[in-house]
């Protein structure tokens, strides 16, 4: 039986380093190709070893697909296809192309340049690398190669982002990268049709949580802001560059103009002006709502924030900064949020979702004192809040995706151990498909059970019809009569003199005869003639001819009667048929075997 | 009677002509009959190959056909059709056949042996189903024709097991039109294949065969035919429940979206039925379980299905309580089909927190596993469909939940205090329009609920929204809110003025929406009051500027609290009680009669006032209705005194109309009527009846300008009043048929000359005429009247000389009784304000000669039906040019009952002054005699106005409905 196989990398019962192995079809996929936030040491890109211990991955793997721009599911690509090897295509969505390498060159500067490190990917690597990228529009099939082909949907979350389905024959698997399900300020809702994949790899960040109405904790968020500004406090939102940057942005740009509020708002310099070009670019990947009315007003133009510089956190007064990344591990978020950090005014909103072992997360679960760098201890005495802003899909939106997929085995990936298996049993409960979560390197074998094309001839089918019953049943199995033919790799169901003809073969008829004997003491022509009349009386529906040459003719069945030499009484009926008439042949037989009606 | 006279008048003058005029038409009818055919089939001949064929046939299917050769014209087709071996022509020609079949006047049964013995022989699958389309319109036709219809119907279901989709499509398109219920399809069970699997079937059963389909195209249509029946009045069976329910999850959303209808149609039906859950042995309601499944659908694919599904489940008001609740609540995952004891244990995962809501950091770990039997989170329907619904992508399916969170929380008041804080936060939605409906919405259940402080706070920060639509909509929402608190008082005091410093325009509005608000929380308002007066028990406090907006709108808020809370003028300082008297002169409509202790000035004025004011309404109606029996009491008005009287009456009424205002239409309505009969007295009274013809032209003009004004008048009252019975309206005819005949009258002694003596006559007898057309069932009550008499006179008045009925006119006008009016239930005088511009500015608009300057028009209007027709913009120039502008449709909006508002621009050019002039702007209300059968009366009205000098001001058609306003522009020359 064929099966798929499906490998994590990275993101197996783990948020992180997203990069799932799948063979399906007799080809190999990368899906995503991502780093760790958690970790500075190799365990930060996935293992690339696994796929082969020495030598290039080209020969390994037909293509690399990248969901979105987020380094969790990007920032391995230049290490992986040029210091490891890799050649082949590597498919993204326009957007994200576009934004990948500003993002991979930041990543970069603040490994090599701010920490130091060595043997890291250079920017001429960054460069080779987007050069093997081929990008593809929403909803476009392309055809990696004869056999594979891949199709992306829309899928919310950030701009940009994709959900990819990989078919290789009937075979498909659906990849959902991460994906959000209820709209945003900026971004609409992921989409899917229904192309009934066999499995369904979907992310599963917020498996336990069923989140609010979106209005509900924008208002929270607003209320938050609002309240600290007005004290006088400094509010910091540790974002990630691209994404939720840009909705909060909207979101409280417009709440300023609202409420005329002067407390200014800035967000962390460098890649702003360029995310917003790209925003700006890509309006046709954006909401309703933008795309309508970008022509009055660019959304993305905004009046109240302005750019921020290193000198401004020393500012007194309230202020709101944005600042990447978004959990607090690095970079500039965390020296603004040593600085603030002293002080209860301040406030700290995290937007989303921290990965374990982040500042972001140590905060979150109510740390009061943290070590930095190894050195001097923290204390954490503003506030800090939570506020679910990250465009995952919770747990009823992977169950509305998967109602829209409707696959037939689903897997979790991306996503704590724990909660995926809470999601796990709801699913299995809940459509009754099995749903698998591996581990990294832990390989999951889906066995398909692919149904095979057949081309039909139409004439048979044409013949078929005009004997079958009445439309519509056309849902109900119905058998028929055929040659299967299979040559050159295509199979062909066509009718068998069709066949015979095709193949130049003779037909050969199979004629099953039979002799029953019966006591009888008329003679042979008067036997013959009662037999007709029991025939005549019991099917009644058959043409039933009595040939004037001594023989019954029931369809295409001949009988005929002799009479022993020996015993005049003992008639032997004769009794011939076709195989195509078997099953009429041996009820007549046995019919004859019972004996004639006196 | 009219062509009588037309006939005489012929007779007189064109003998010859009439002749002439008789044959031409018949000659041409003659010769068309035959040529229409026969040019149609001579062209078909003479077309060599299917393209040309197909050429002549779409030319002649632009030409319309008449009724009586259609028959020759469908036999021609049908002939060519049997000869015609193209299937594209062949197509044609059967939609021909539809396309003639609906000509007006033609009976199609004749047609219909021959388009069904076509479809017999018939082998194209297209030309197949264009034929049952054509016998689609032929059946629609003919819909009492049973045996036609029933033949129809057999055919239908032939041709259903068609293997192409389109004969499928149309076959059940047909059984869906013209299908019966009652009867069983008995005929077909020969001819079917489908009898094979049951004897006798109904439509239903089998149309609901169709629903499993292998098209989609084809399940579509099996639903709309369903459907189809359904509105044509035959009872759905409920049996078809199960099946449309499967049909919710098809693959396309065309079926998705016709299932969703089925389904409500389903539950409107049979809203109390059973139905067993799946996988359970419990059994809901049927309307429930359908609510669910509507739910569901609010989280389609496709967002044509959301936008059905959230409309739908605004109409079911039949579901219950805890499942209508459960849309609200996303959180709540189980399903609570299994009534009570699954409700309970719901809550009880809800409450352990089996999940996180987002709003915090980590309460999302999981507990100890609870037993997840119960919990359901694909079947649970109708669980947050609105919290889903209302945070869509598409603003369509946010407006159309939104609609439905309206009209379901109109039924049920619990569900209007849940879903108060989803429509207030859907105050902040990206798109204006939502946010509108939303504020809209909210004013309309308003009824049902207290706003919380936190709620009235974020309602009132969409005060500072620089839309004004948005603005004005949420003060009237305000209008009628309840708060709870008196903190929400001074908040919403404090928003209210401040969105009166940033717009000083709404201003009105503002202080429109503190009246109510203060009238409905007096005892809120109570314990605030020395703080929004600044009054200090020790000191005096400076006293504030009158003319502030803001200090008025404070005012209008305490004045209006206090008028139920008599405590409340203890509080008052002196310059408040001196503020009182000032603003309830000034601001009568905001500021209400207070009983003022020791205020003796204040009080008697109020007493007054307050004596035809508040607890009189019925002593004014008795009075309106005295006054008008004492003026009928009146059978002639040369009477001496009887004119005296009138005069008084009007008076009366007039005075009345101006302290009741809920009896300003009748009495103005009336006082309007009584001056037309006076005038009409006064002017047969005048001496020039008696006179010599050639003395009289001075006395001539003030009759006839008496008459041309009774005539405005009555326009005035037949559309400017709403409310009026047919008999009213008569009554008014009868009036303008006398100032008619008075002009006729007038016209006659005048001017010399015969010919236009007789045109007149003869639009005045139309008129007459017309008038017995209209009014038959009124004319009981028109005895004695000018009317009637003339009715009598009529066959004599068709046969006499122009000049002796202008004689038998006068008598008559001057014998006939003064009808009496009967006051209909409610008047409505239609009246207009123009709020902007306000006219007292002294800075002209100045803008480029021959370049166009925007004027802004803010205006009320109210009782007018219909104004986006009937409504214009009046601009006059200094020059006496006047310019009328049509509004668009889109600048009217309707805040409340009765009352549209105008927020328009106008555009205004001119060539250049050299000093600053006014121009004035007015609104007018355009009627059309046509509307009321007279279109014959129009030209005759302008004709009579002929001869004398048009007033600046009048149009023709319309009338003044507001006062002007005068706004002052400078167009400058341009510079080069």
């Amino acid at each position: 039986m064929p099966d798929i196989k499906v490998t994590p990398l990275g993101a197996g019962q783990d948020v992180g380093r997203s990069c799932i192995l799948v063979s399906i079809g007799g080809k190999n996929i990368m899906l995503d190709c991502g780093m760790h936030m958690g970790f500075n040491d190799d365990r930060r890109f996935p293992d690339f070893s696994y796929i082969t211990q020495n030598g290039r991955l080209t020969e390994f793997l037909d293509c690399v697909i990248i969901s979105h721009f987020h380094l969790d599911h990007c920032g391995a690509l230049p290490y992986m296809s040029e210091m490891v090897g890799y050649d082949g295509p590597i498919y993204m969505t326009h957007p994200t192309k576009a934004i990948c390498p500003i993002l991979l060159e930041d990543f970069r500067k603040i490994t090599v340049d701010k920490k130091g490190e060595t043997n890291f990917f250079t920017s001429q690597m960054i460069k080779d690398c987007m050069k093997k990228v081929v990008p593809l529009n929403l909803h476009q099939t392309v055809q990696v190669d004869e056999e594979l082909e891949i199709k992306a949907y829309y899928a919310g979350h950030v701009l940009g982002a994709a959900m990819f389905q990989i078919k290789v024959g009937l075979e498909s698997v659906v990849y959902t990268g991460d994906y959000n399900m209820t709209p945003d300020r900026h971004l609409g809702a992921a989409w899917i049709d229904k192309c009934r994949p066999d499995i369904l790899i979907s992310e599963s960040t917020y498996a336990t949580t069923i989140r609010d109405s979106k209005r509900c904790r924008e208002r929270d968020f607003l209320k938050k802001v609002h309240e600290t500004v007005e004290r006088g406090g400094k509010v910091l939102i540790p974002v990630f560059a691209l994404g939720r940057a840009q909705e909060l942005c909207i979101l409280l740009e417009t709440f300023w103009e609202r409420m005329n509020l002067k407390a200014p708002i800035y967000f962390s310099t460098g890649l702003t002006e360029k995310a917003n070009h790209y925003y700006k670019l890509f309006i046709t990947w954006t909401n309703q709502k933008i795309r309508k009315t970008f022509v009055q007003r660019n959304m993305f133009e905004f009046k109240h924030i302005k750019a921020f510089d290193r000198t401004y956190a020393d500012n007194p007064g309230p202020m709101v900064v944005f600042a990447t990344p978004g959990m607090l591990h690095a970079g500039q978020s965390l020296q603004i949020f040593k600085k603030w950090a002293g002080n209860e005014k301040n406030m700290v909103i995290m937007p989303g979702y921290c990965v374990q072992g982040t500042v972001g997360h140590k905060i979150l679960n109510g740390q009061k004192k943290l070590e930095i760098e190894g050195r001097a201890t923290l204390d954490v005495k503003l506030q800090v809040e939570y506020m679910s802003f990250s465009a995952h899909a919770d747990a009823k939106g992977i169950m509305q995706l998967i109602r829209m997929a409707e696959p037939r085995n689903m897997l979790l990936v991306h996503g704590e151990a724990k909660k995926m298996e809470f999601l796990k049993d709801k699913i299995e409960q809940e459509f009754s498909i099995s749903c698998y979560m591996p581990a990294n390197g832990e390989t999951t074998t889906i066995v398909t059970n692919p149904s095979v094309p057949v081309d039909i001839s139409l004439n048979l089918l044409k013949r078929e019809m005009a004997l079958g019953g009445p439309l519509p049943d056309a849902k109900r199995p119905r058998t028929m009569h055929g040659t299967l033919i299979m040559k050159d790799n295509s199979l062909r169901l066509v009718s068998p003199e069709q066949a015979l003809k095709e193949l130049g073969l003779s037909e050969h008829q199979l004629r099953f005869t039979c002799r029953v004997q019966l006591h009888d003491p008329h003679s042979d022509t008067d036997t013959l003639g009662r037999i007709y009349t029991h025939l005549k009386s019991v099917l009644k529906s058959y043409s039933i001819q009595h040939v004037p040459d001594g023989t019954v003719i029931v369809e295409s069945i001949v009988i005929k009667v002799t009479s022993s030499a020996e015993e005049p009484n003992l008639k032997v009926i004769l009794l011939s048929w076709s195989y195509q008439d078997e099953e009429l042949g041996s009820f007549l037989s046995t019919l004859l075997k019972k004996g004639l009606p006196s | 009677m009219a062509a009588h006279l037309k006939k005489r008048v012929y007779e007189e003058f064109s003998k010859v002509s009439q002749v002439s005029l008789e044959e031409v038409p018949t000659k041409k009818l003659r010769l068309t009959k035959p040529s229409k055919s026969a040019a149609l089939h001579i062209d078909l001949c003479k077309a060599s190959n299917p393209t040309d064929a197909l050429q002549y046939l779409l030319s002649f299917a632009r030409k319309p056909v008449e009724a009586e050769s259609v028959e020759g014209v469908v036999r021609i087709l049908l002939e060519h059709y049997y000869k015609e071996s193209d299937n594209s022509v062949r197509l044609k020609i059967a939609s021909l056949l539809g396309l003639l079949s609906k000509t007006q006047g033609f009976a199609p049964d004749c047609i219909v042996d021959d388009a069904i013995n076509t479809l017999n022989n018939e082998k194209s699958h297209q030309v197949l189903a264009q034929l049952l389309d054509t016998l689609l319109i032929i059946g629609t036709q003919l819909p009492d024709k049973i045996a036609v219809i029933q033949r129809l119907i057999d055919v239908a279901c032939k041709h259903l097991s068609s293997t192409y989709f389109g004969v499928r499509n149309k076959c059940l398109q047909l059984l869906g039109c013209l299908g019966t219920v009652d009867k069983p399809l008995s005929k077909e069970t020969d001819a079917g294949p489908g009898a094979q699997t049951s004897p006798i079937r109904d439509v239903q059963s089998l149309i609901s065969d169709y629903f499993q389909d292998q098209d989609p195209r084809v399940r579509t249509a099996a639903i709309k035919a369903m459907l189809q029946l359904h509105e044509r009045g035959m009872k759905i069976q409920q049996t078809i429940y199960n099946q449309a329910c499967k049909l919710l999850s098809d693959d396309y959303e065309q079926v998705r979206s016709a299932a969703v209808q089925m389904v409500w149609v389903l539950s409107q039906l049979y809203p109390e039925s059973i139905v067993p859950i799946p996988s359970s042995n419990e059994e809901i309601r049927l309307v429930d379980d359908s609510f669910g499944k509507i739910c569901h659908m609010v989280s389609d694919g496709s967002w044509v299905v959301r936008v059905q599904a959230a409309k739908l489940l605004g109409s079911m008001h039949q579901v219950s309580p805890h499942f209508l609740e459960q849309t609200l609540d996303k959180k709540l995952m189980s399903d609570l089909r299994r009534k009570r004891t699954a409700h309970e244990r719901a809550k009880e995962l809800y409450a352990s927190g089996e999940f996180s809501s987002g709003r915090r950091w980590a309460d999302d770990a999981p507990k100890e596993k609870v037993d997840t039997t119960g919990v359901n989170l694909i079947d649970s329907g109708a669980c947050g469909a609105f919290v889903h619904g209302l945070e869509d992508e598409m603003y369509e399916v946010r407006i159309a939940a939104v609609e439905a969170l309206c009209s379901l929380a109109q039924s049920s008041p619990s569900f209007a205090e849940k879903c108060l804080d989803f429509l207030v936060d859907m105050f902040n939605d990206e798109i204006e329009e939502v946010r509108l409906q939303s504020i809209h919405v909210l004013r309309q259940i308003s009824t049902h609920i207290t706003l919380r402080e936190d709620q009235l706070d974020t309602v009132l920060a969409v005060l500072e929204d620089s839309s004004r639509d948005i603005r004005e909509a949420l003060h009237e929402l305000l209008c009628y809110t309840n708060v709870s608190t008196k903190e929400c008082i001074q908040l919403a005091l404090l928003e209210l003025l401040k969105n009166l410093t940033k717009y000083p325009t709404d201003r009105n509005s503002v202080w429109k929406c503190l009246k109510f608000l203060g009238a409905r929380h007096p005892t809120l308002v109570l314990p605030i009051v020395p703080e929004l007066l600044s009054t200090h028990p020790y000191f005096d406090t400076p006293e504030p500027d009158m003319d502030d907006p803001a200090y008025i709108a404070v005012l209008v808020l305490v004045f209006n609290a206090a008028k139920s809370c008599p405590t409340m003028p203890a509080l008052f300082s002196d310059h408040t009680f001196r503020h009182y008297a000032y603003l309830r002169d000034s601001l009568s409509h905001l500021v209400p009669h207070l009983r003022l202790p020791g205020r003796k000035q204040t009080a008697s004025s109020g007493l007054e006032a307050s004596g035809v004011g508040s607890g009189s309404l019925d002593s004014a109606q008795n009075f309106l209705q005295d006054s008008l029996i004492r003026v009928s009491a009146l059978q002639n008005l040369e009477t001496p005194g009887a004119q005296d009287l009138l005069e008084f009456t009007i008076r009366d009424l007039q005075r009345l109309g101006e302290l009741q205002t809920e009896l300003a239409g009748s009495a103005d309505f009336c006082a309007t009527y009584l001056r037309c009969q006076l005038l009409l007295t006064k002017a047969l009274q005048e001496k020039l009846w008696t006179m010599a013809v050639p003395l009289c032209l001075k006395q001539n003009a003030k009759v006839s300008t008496a008459a041309r004004q009774i005539l405005d008048e009555t326009y005035k009252l037949e559309f400017l009043y709403s409310g009026l019975e047919t008999q009213q309206i008569a009554t008014i005819h009868n009036v303008r048929l006398q100032a008619k005949a008075l002009q006729l009258i007038l016209t006659a002694r005048s001017k010399r000359g015969v010919d236009r003596v007789i045109g007149i006559c003869e639009k005045f007898l139309q008129d007459v005429e017309s008038f017995q057309r209209l009014f038959m069932t009124e004319l009981p009550h028109f005895q004695d009247s000018f009317v009637e008499k003339l009715l009598e006179l009529m066959p004599r008045l068709t046969s006499c000389k122009p000049l002796d009925l202008v004689k038998i006119f006068q008598t008559t006008l001057r014998q006939s009784r003064f009808i009496h009016l009967k006051l209909p239930e409610q008047i409505h005088r239609a009246s207009a304000t123009i709020i902007e511009p306000t006219g007292e500015s002294d800075n002209p608009l100045r803008f480029t000669s021959g370049l166009v300057v925007a004027l802004d028009i803010d205006a009320t209007l109210e009782h007018i039906q219909d104004p986006q027709t009937t409504v214009k913009v009046q601009v006059l120039y200094p020059d006496g040019q006047s310019h009328i502008i049509h509004p668009k449709p889109g600048d009217f909006r309707t805040p409340g009952p009765g009352r549209v508002r105008l927020i328009t621009q106008v555009y205004l050019s001119h060539s250049a002054w050299t000093e600053p002039c006014q121009i004035e702007v007015r609104l007018l209300l355009a009627y059309s005699t046509s509307s009321c059968k007279l279109s014959v009366s129009k030209p005759a009205w302008n004709e009579s106005m002929d001869g004398l000098p048009t007033s600046e001001s009048s149009i023709e058609g319309t009338i003044h409905l507001s006062k002007p306003v005068k706004v002052f522009i400078m167009p400058k020359p341009a510079r080069r």
